[in-house]
């Protein structure tokens, strides 16, 4: 056993590539694919359980580290660690993937080993990013995790596939070409490409906002933070369905993750320069995405632009710069995968039987297909963040955090601005939905349509079983978050960062036992 | 904190309807009709005899000590952040439990004949079971946040239930527009959540609940600079969820929900939430004379323009819907005035007297094959006569004769206004004056649906039948309920005790240390008004001749001289008539103005030309092409190339890396 544990995070990461390999090379029978990749997806899943339970929710920093020298005598390493951020973002993608293939069985006819295999490749880069402790490492996570996606929208996708994949393709590649070059400046400065060695470098005042901007370009495009969101649309009109599960519900947290794992706590003075501008950024797409969400006629195109208007919400989290806006960031990403996740699943299943998406195509769909309607009006709440289920739980946390903030200028009005995000996301799915559920079944071709397989239910079921015992019990995620949060805002306001040398416990910032940390600033000032 | 009782069975006060809403709403058709009928009715009743059974154990305790609670745990415990998810019960809430169960009881049992030829009977039981629990937690919530948990789950109901029939597209629409209404008025209620726990959280030690009804009320001093912006931002969720202007109006549109609904949810239980929500928070209102001042003003003016709306609707359950908006206002306009027993009080008996007249238009409605334009009504007092008596028995409530359920808490309220310092001869008048037109319209509605010749078709009118027991049964016992159900509130120049106001006294009168505190608004938080015996004899008397002058003007008019009607239509060129029977044209005015831009900005302008044109066209495209020209990115465009630089980079990727592994 311990051949496994004591390489856990390795394990969990490179399984699913040895899935895909094994994919292209060995199990080349569709249905044999299917189940082949279904058992690794599951396989992962239990694996990454290991980490959920064997986590230590009191520590902020990072556990199951592996780290081994590997070129340069050790400059670059293959460093491996997960504090809390990292564990809760694996768990919603291992806990998706075998979602995602199962969802997969009746609509990917052509080319079934490839596309599995691509699926699991890009599981694998996606844990890989999540776990990556040198830069290197990550970068190439980061790149690698491009490849399959763009063959997934550019083969399996819809008419305007190629276009859609090559804008995605360059849209990403742009930024990380910025996030590339820092990457290198901070290397020649720390001499090595450890993320806890470039903690550690003392970087002037204009260097930090130069490196700042070219992080923080890099991760905003993936995110989308506008205005640089318009591939997004695009992009996930044109993939099949499980792709834009994949990019909806983990893809677009990379960006979000990389501000607060990067980003964020190696330039404090860039945080401090640009979090106002940012903040605006993040309303703005609040609210744009709400509105342009609002009045599209294309199901898949609706739900896209909601994430341009959910993902604002988590920037805006981030830069309120306390951690109850940042916690709740965290959050809303989870909710957030699960609840756009199980949409795009949901408008998958009514692509597969019409092959089309057009809102005006449908109306009245709860007669034919009332378990349908019925998983799409859940799924519906929850993406309006209905108290009682996970989306409000984020959302709460952000806007009482934002609110609260004494460091982001105008906080109070950035709060107000946000919360009319919530009238408006109730109007854009409130719309959309009664259009097509509800009114009379007027067009034949709707007529007969059969309502959800069992199958379809067992992709769908899991996913609605979260969204609610996550709202009820949020501590799910918060305890396993809160002291990594505190650690990596700690560099923020000048409080001690985190090493990766045993040695130097002291440093760590720790909460300390038995007294709770205020959730409005990042470190309490007068305890020191 | 000090320690007080608990009481593990509050949580299944809660819990069991939400569970019978489960089983109901999974088994759905698999369930036969009377075993979903009575898994839904059973479970209100143990949720009803449960409320009872905590509510004895209350009026058992000294009054100063009546409060228990129920924790299941932490909700959201971050840093010093701690919420908990639990009940409580103290008097005001106890009120509202029996209340919210009892009236719900009835209606669920009603329902059972109202509904029990709709294909979609199991479904209107879970979402009906699925009201109760939500109604609950908001009424026995231990927190703001689990008030909001509530507050939300019953918007939720109601839209579900609302858009019951989704057939007709209309119905759905106004189940959105209910939903998407009420957020609006969400927007105020969360912004005055943060500024309560911002301004709070700096000063609470340590395991106090955040947002916990006892911790703000223990505080509430310190809340005391903000208290008019926290007041404010509450009132404007108050205003959706109770429909007070600016956002009544979802309402009346809510009346596409089947009848049972328009009395459970928009008459007698959902609609109060906001009234209960201010006398919830009535500490902090007393705080700040602006914002009582806003809330009777805007209780007062939803009063008297809703009830001119009424006069005209042709609708009967209209009427009875711009009708609940103005009672809505007189609790409003009690709360303002600092009565807030008085308004609980209201709350009460309007859930008495309002279900009841709801229940009776739907059994007319049922007789008249689903027939709601009293224009074709008529003469149904011979037909339909437990229908017709009970109804009456409610026109009376409604219209405040003496001694019926309405006149204790309308005298009392207006009675407060007057009286009261935070009132005035102003709101009172137009109180009164709202008071005789409800007589008025009121009594128009019974002759046109009950007297006179009956003027449906001949195949409409054979199938004229008095309802079921299942349904006649609740009617008898709500009248009973809107007869005597005011005798407990029996003022004291009347000789009787004012019992109601007393018992829920220890829930008001500790506003009187937060006010010391803040120095806010003297003597009138428990509704301390000047003594003034003779005077409100005078005014209770003024206030019944007023209602029987009401009364007797609509059947003398309605009745006998309906030429009256026809000129009074006819007056000012009939624009009034038109301006009111269009209901002020304010649905036509946030639609021209809001809505329609909106949507018209969105689509054409941030959409089509900022996202697709700007955004997109000239930035990205534009960059796209400017390097395609000196370069040739577009041509690999179109050859499909880029898949081949993929691979490159994936193989060079890869061989880069080994090549590294291995030399290094």
């Amino acid at each position: 056993m311990s051949l496994i544990t004591d390489h856990i995070l390795t394990w969990v990461t490179f399984l699913p590539l040895l899935g895909s390999v094994l994919l292209w090379t060995i199990v080349r029978r569709d249905s044999h694919a299917r189940i082949f990749a279904l058992v690794v997806a599951l396989a992962d899943f239990v694996l990454s359980l290991h980490l959920w339970f064997h986590f230590d929710s009191s520590r902020g920093d990072d556990q199951f580290v592996e780290k081994v020298a590997w070129l340069f005598n050790g400059q670059i390493s293959y460093h491996m660690g997960m504090d809390g951020i990292s564990l809760v973002l694996v768990m919603l993608t291992t806990f998706l993937g075998p979602l995602v293939i199962l969802s997969t069985w009746k609509a990917i006819t052509d080319r079934v080993p490839e596309f599995m295999a691509f699926l699991l490749f890009l599981q694998a880069a996606m844990l890989g990013t999540f776990f990556a402790r040198d830069m290197l490492l990550f970068y190439v996570f980061w790149e690698v995790m491009l490849i399959p996606m763009y063959f997934i929208i550019g083969m399996w996708g819809g008419q305007r596939r190629i276009y859609a994949a090559v804008k995605f393709f360059i849209f990403t590649m742009v930024g990380s070409v910025f996030m590339l070059v820092g990457i290198l400046y901070l290397y020649f400065q720390a001499g090595s490409m450890n993320l806890f060695d470039f903690l550690e470098v003392a970087l002037g005042h204009e260097a930090q906002l130069w490196l700042f901007a070219a992080f923080f370009l890099a991760f905003a495009i993936k995110v989308p933070v506008f205005p640089l969101h318009t591939w997004l649309p695009d992009a996930h009109v044109e993939a099949p369905t499980a792709g834009s599960v994949v990019l909806a519900a983990v893809l677009l947290k990379m960006g979000i993750y990389g501000m607060l794992r990067f980003a964020m706590p190696l330039f404090p003075d860039g945080v401090a320069f640009f979090a106002p501008a940012i903040s605006i950024l993040a309303v703005i797409g609040i609210i744009y995405g709400a509105l342009v969400a609002m009045v599209q006629p294309d199901v898949k195109k609706l739900v896209a632009y909601s994430s341009v208007s959910h993902l604002g919400f988590v920037v805006l989290g981030l830069f309120s710069l306390t951690p109850l806006g940042v916690a709740g960031g965290i959050f809303t990403m989870i909710a957030h995968g699960l609840s756009t996740g199980a949409l795009f699943l949901l408008v998958g299943v009514i692509y597969e039987r019409r092959h089309t998406r057009q809102i005006s195509e449908f109306g009245g769909l709860a007669h034919e297909m009332p378990v349908f309607a019925t998983f799409f009006m859940i799924t519906t709440l929850a993406s309006v963040g209905l108290p009682g289920m996970a989306g409000f739980i984020g959302e709460f946390m952000i806007l009482f955090g934002t609110f609260g903030s004494e460091t982001l200028a105008h906080a109070k009005l950035m709060t107000i601005l946000a919360t009319t995000g919530v009238v408006l996301g109730a109007i854009y799915m409130l719309w959309m939905y009664q259009r097509v559920f509800f009114g009379k079944l007027a067009n034949e071709k709707n007529k007969g349509l059969p309502d959800l397989s069992l199958r379809e239910i067992a992709v769908l079921l899991p996913i609605v079983i979260f969204m609610f015992w996550l709202g009820v019990r949020p501590g799910l995620i918060l305890d396993k978050v809160e002291a990594s949060v505190a650690t990596v805002l700690a560099p923020l306001n000048g409080g001690p960062i985190l090493t990766d040398d045993p040695g130097h416990h002291a440093l760590r910032a720790e909460p300390e036992p038995g007294q709770d940390h205020p959730v409005f600033i990042v470190r309490d000032t007068e305890n020191q | 904190m000090e320690s007080h009782a608990t009481e593990s069975l509050l949580r299944w006060i809660v819990l069991v309807p939400l569970l019978a809403a489960a089983v109901g709403g999974l088994l759905n058709r698999r369930l036969p009709k009377q075993v979903a009928g009575l898994l839904a009715c059973g479970a209100v009743g143990v949720s009803f005899a449960l409320s009872v059974t905590v509510f004895l154990r209350l009026t058992r305790m000294p009054a100063a000590e009546r409060f228990v609670s129920d924790t299941m745990g932490t909700w959201i415990g971050f840093g010093n952040l701690q919420i908990d998810l639990g009940f409580t019960m103290d008097p005001l809430s106890g009120v509202m439990a029996l209340v919210v169960t009892g009236v719900g009881f009835l209606i669920h049992i009603y329902s059972l004949g109202y509904m029990a030829h709709d294909e979609g009977f199991g479904r209107f039981f879970a979402y009906m079971n699925l009201f109760i629990f939500a109604m609950m937690t908001l009424v026995l919530g231990e927190n703001m946040l689990m008030l909001f948990v509530g507050w939300e789950g019953v918007g939720l109901c109601s839209y579900l239930l609302i858009a019951f029939w989704f057939n007709d597209e209309a119905n759905a629409a106004a189940g959105k527009k209910a939903f998407i209404v009420n957020r609006i008025g969400d927007f105020g209620f969360l912004l005055g959540i943060f500024l309560i726990g911002t301004t709070l959280l700096p000063h609470l030690a340590e395991g106090e609940g955040l947002f916990s009804f006892r911790t703000l009320q223990h505080h509430a001093g310190i809340m005391a600079p903000v208290a008019t912006a926290i007041c404010l931002l509450l009132f404007l969720g108050a205003t959706g969820k109770s429909a007070q202007i600016p956002l009544y109006i979802w309402l009346p549109d809510a009346m596409a929900g089947p009848t049972p609904v328009s009395a459970l949810i928009h008459a007698a239980t959902m609609v109060t939430a906001g009234v209960y929500m201010v006398a919830r928070m009535n500490f902090l209102f007393v705080l700040s004379p602006t914002a009582m001042g806003v809330v009777a003003a805007v209780g007062v003016v939803t009063a008297i323009f809703a009830a001119t709306i009424a006069l005209t609707q042709n609708d009967i359950k209209k009427v009875l819907a711009y009708s609940t908006v103005s009672q809505l206002g007189y609790m409003m306009l009690a709360c303002g005035v600092g009565a807030f027993g008085i308004a609980i009080f209201h709350v009460m008996t309007h859930a008495f007297f309002k279900a009841l007249l709801f229940l009776g238009s739907g059994s007319v409605i049922h007789a008249m094959s689903n027939e709601k334009d009293m224009r074709v009504m008529g003469g149904l007092k011979k037909k339909l006569p437990i229908t017709f008596w009970t109804f009456l028995i409610g026109t009376l409530a409604l219209a405040g004769i003496f001694p019926f359920a309405g006149f204790f808490s309308k005298d009392e309220i207006l009675w407060k206004t007057f009286s009261s310092e935070l009132g005035g001869v102003l709101p009172w008048a137009l109180g009164f004056l709202a008071a005789g037109l409800t007589a008025f319209y009121m009594m128009r509605l019974v002759v046109l649906t009950f007297f006179g010749e009956n003027r449906a078709s001949a195949e409409v009118k054979s199938h004229i039948h008095e309802s079921p027991a299942t349904m006649t049964m609740p009617l008898v016992i709500l009248a009973v309920l809107s007869l005597v159900g005011g005798w407990i509130g029996w003022p004291h120049f009347m000789g009787g005790g004012a019992w109601f106001e007393q018992w829920l006294a220890p829930v008001f009168s500790s506003g009187h240390g937060a006010a010391a505190h803040g120095a806010a608004v003297h003597g009138a938080a428990a509704g301390e008004a000047v003594h003034d015996t003779m005077m409100e004899w005078i005014l209770a008397g003024a206030s019944l001749a007023w209602g029987l002058i009401g009364l007797g003007v609509g059947y003398f008019v309605y009745m006998k001289k309906i030429s009256i009607a026809t000129s009074l239509r006819n007056l000012g060129g009939g624009v009034p008539y038109k301006i009111l029977l269009n209901k002020y044209y304010v649905d036509e005015a946030y639609e021209g103005t809001f809505i329609r831009p909106g949507y018209l900005l969105s689509k054409n302008v941030l959409w089509k030309i900022v996202d697709a044109g700007l955004i997109d066209g000239l930035l990205v495209n534009g960059s796209a092409l400017v390097v395609a020209i000196t370069g040739s990115v577009l041509r690999l465009f179109q050859n499909g190339m880029v898949r081949f630089y993929a691979w490159s980079f994936t193989i060079g990727v890869t061989v880069f890396v080994l090549y590294l592994s291995f030399s290094g």
